[in-house]
């Protein structure tokens, strides 16, 4: 019963399976006793059943809620389980080294990668620092830098995404985000370098997509990527936070709606319940899916990547042509 | 008597003439209108100092008020009617017309919305786009109309501002947008989220090509829209007092738990902090795009006018001049 050991934030889908667990482990204490076996087996069947069912039945709001899970792995905590080195580069060079925006050198395969990603912390004092995973203009621009320097030295670029959102601060917009996150835009689609990004948890709008204009997008399982929170489309379009639910599924941000609508690439599976159950598995498995996709990337020539992300991003957008 | 009860037995009178007429100085029809509506459409409540401004003034006046100088939001068509050399505008993709490929519900189905949306703004998607002369110079154009959900950017209006880009620089010429919107279009979900990717893009090869984009940002222009083509251009603009920004003034509030200074996101804020190039007057505001393109034109051989235009294309905007 390694998922529903105490260490681990149980969700509130998640509930019936706690109450399962702890039955089973009662039983469990006096079978030891008495040795019926039988009736513990029937209701580890059952939890078997059951844990299948919820995870298999998963609302997009559920997923919200395990792409947002406290214990989550973050972007550094991947980096670290699929690069043996992390040679981390910091600040903007005009003034601020942004904690929401990490950025640095990784290796797969023997080949150099630049690592960026959008960083969220585990606590209070975590999170002084990187602000809750919410960029500044600062951090884009850290990005921008760094992307830059990817580009000067031939690494492809492999970005983590994980953030509610580009912070909406006073600061945020006197040192001007829009231009901060529209010049990301416009410079990663003049890249030559080949560019890779997975969404690991929240893909919060424009403060993801600064980030995100890749050749390859990818998404975890459980990750979701949206033009605005369900939260904020609720109060927007329903006029009540209470509609979080249905915002949630109107708006088709799971992995499974962006790939029908062929916005992403590939869905990188995640373990029963979330990553955070086995962070080094799904790890495992987004490594398989980076180095396909830089394998085939890497046959193009630098104007074909170019092109090839240009053209994905040229071709994005459904209507009518009467 | 008051002055407001005097301004509208002068005004139902002349009503009372104009139902002898057909239709107004807007070509409506005004037989079916009640005279209340009718007292609307003569009369203009200035929204910066409350004054009451005879419509027909105001619009001569650019929609300016001339007590206090308020900017009335302008459709796009009256934009157009403001900056293009009369007869020259030639729109382009007008038949590029939204889907509802989510088949967003909320309280109304988007497409009703879309309905709505194209009856009472009289256009067909929040942005018109098309060539036109400003001051005899040929120039590619984008105006966004804030009556269409908005002003908001979904599928079609990301399309229609990256083939209006791929105009200019097949045909080698300036380009101008004019921006007024709440930012990416809710209802079309992750699409109009990367319509941000779509038209930066686009501006990436505009870029290359070293011509020059204008953009001109109008109350209010904010969120996706802001954070993508309308912050790229070349030189920056914005019509005094417009609201520009990328997070909603209540948003941050919400955030920061503080409240903001009147002034913040305001055009002569972000003047302030370096943000854009120029506050510019509605009335300057022709002359000043011009004088920008003409400037922009002269040192090299290359940009604008002449090298890879359709021949037949200017041919065809110089018989509308």
């Amino acid at each position: 019963m390694k998922e529903t050991k105490k260490d681990f934030i149980a969700l509130d889908f998640e509930k019936p399976l706690i109450a399962l667990s702890k039955q089973i482990n009662e039983l469990e204490q006096k079978t030891l006793q008495n040795g019926n076996k039988k009736v513990v087996n029937d209701l580890k069947n059952q939890y078997a059943k059951v844990k299948s069912q919820i995870y298999k039945d998963l609302s997009p709001l559920d997923r919200v809620k395990i792409a947002r899970h406290p214990q989550r792995p973050y972007p550094l905590d991947y980096i670290q389980l699929i690069s043996p080195t992390w040679h981390e580069l910091h600040g903007d060079r005009e003034g601020k080294d942004d904690g929401a925006i990490i950025g640095g050198l990784i290796e797969i395969e023997g080949q150099t990668i630049m690592a960026i990603g959008t960083q969220k912390g585990r606590n209070i004092k975590e999170n002084q620092k990187r602000n809750f995973g919410m960029p500044s203009p600062e951090g884009y621009r850290k990005a921008l830098r760094l992307f830059y320097h990817a580009e000067k030295f031939n690494f492809p670029i492999l970005t983590f995404i994980d953030t509610p959102g580009a912070y909406p601060g006073l600061e945020a917009e006197a040192h001007n985000q829009s231009h901060a996150i529209a010049m990301n835009l416009r410079e990663l689609a003049g890249l030559t370098v080949p560019v890779i990004a997975v969404i690991t948890g929240e893909g919060g709008s424009g403060g993801a997509l600064a980030i995100g204009v890749a050749n390859r997008i990818l998404m975890l399982e459980n990750s979701v990527y949206s033009v605005i929170s369900p939260e904020g489309c609720a109060a927007i379009l329903w006029r009540t936070k209470d509609k979080v639910q249905e915002a949630a599924n109107a708006l088709k941000i799971t992995a499974y709606d962006l790939y029908k609508l062929r916005i992403i690439d590939e869905i990188i599976p995640e373990v029963e319940g979330g990553a955070h159950y086995n962070p080094k598995e799904t790890s495992e498995q987004l490594l398989i899916a980076v180095k396909k996709h830089l394998e085939e990337l890497s046959r193009l020539s630098s104007n074909e990547i170019k092109k090839d992300r240009q053209e994905k991003f040229r071709n994005i957008g459904i209507f009518v042509n009467a | 008597m008051g002055l407001k009860d005097f301004f509208k037995t002068r005004q139902l009178k002349k009503a009372a003439k104009l139902q002898n007429g057909t239709a107004n100085a807007n070509g409506q029809d005004l037989k079916a209108q009640p005279p209340d509506e009718l007292l609307c459409t003569l009369w203009t409540k200035c929204q910066g100092c409350n004054e009451l401004l005879y419509t027909s003034e105001l619009k001569k006046n650019l929609s300016v008020c001339k007590h206090c100088g308020f900017h009335h939001r302008l459709s796009a068509q009256e934009r157009i009617d403001q900056l293009i050399d009369y007869g020259s505008f030639i729109e382009i993709n007008e038949n590029i017309l939204p889907d509802d490929p989510l088949n967003f519900v909320d309280l109304k189905p988007y497409k009703n919305r879309l309905n709505e949306a194209q009856k009472t703004s009289g256009v067909k998607e929040a942005i018109i786009t098309g060539l036109g002369s400003i001051n005899n110079q040929l120039t590619a154009i984008g105006v966004m109309e804030f009556q269409y959900i908005g002003g908001s950017m979904g599928s079609v209006v990301g399309e229609k501002i990256v083939s209006l880009i791929e105009n200019a620089i097949d045909k080698r010429l300036p380009l101008v947008l004019i921006s007024s919107s709440g930012g990416a279009r809710m209802h079309e979900g992750i699409l109009s989220l990367m319509q941000m990717a779509k038209t930066a893009g686009a501006l990436k090869k505009l870029h290359e090509a070293k011509l020059l984009y204008i953009s001109i940002l109008t109350e209010p222009t904010f969120g996706g829209v802001t954070a993508s083509f309308a912050m790229l251009g070349d030189i920056l603009i914005a019509e005094p007092h417009a609201r520009i920004g990328f997070a909603g003034r209540r948003v941050i509030e919400e955030t920061i738990r503080q409240k903001l200074p009147k002034d913040f996101q305001t055009a002569e804020y972000l003047l302030e902090n370096g943000q854009i190039d120029l506050v510019v007057p509605r009335p300057n505001l022709k002359q000043h795009i011009s004088d920008l393109i003409r400037l922009h034109s002269q040192n090299t051989k290359k940009s604008f006018s002449g090298n890879g235009i359709d021949k037949t294309m200017i041919d065809k905007i110089l018989a509308r001049i």
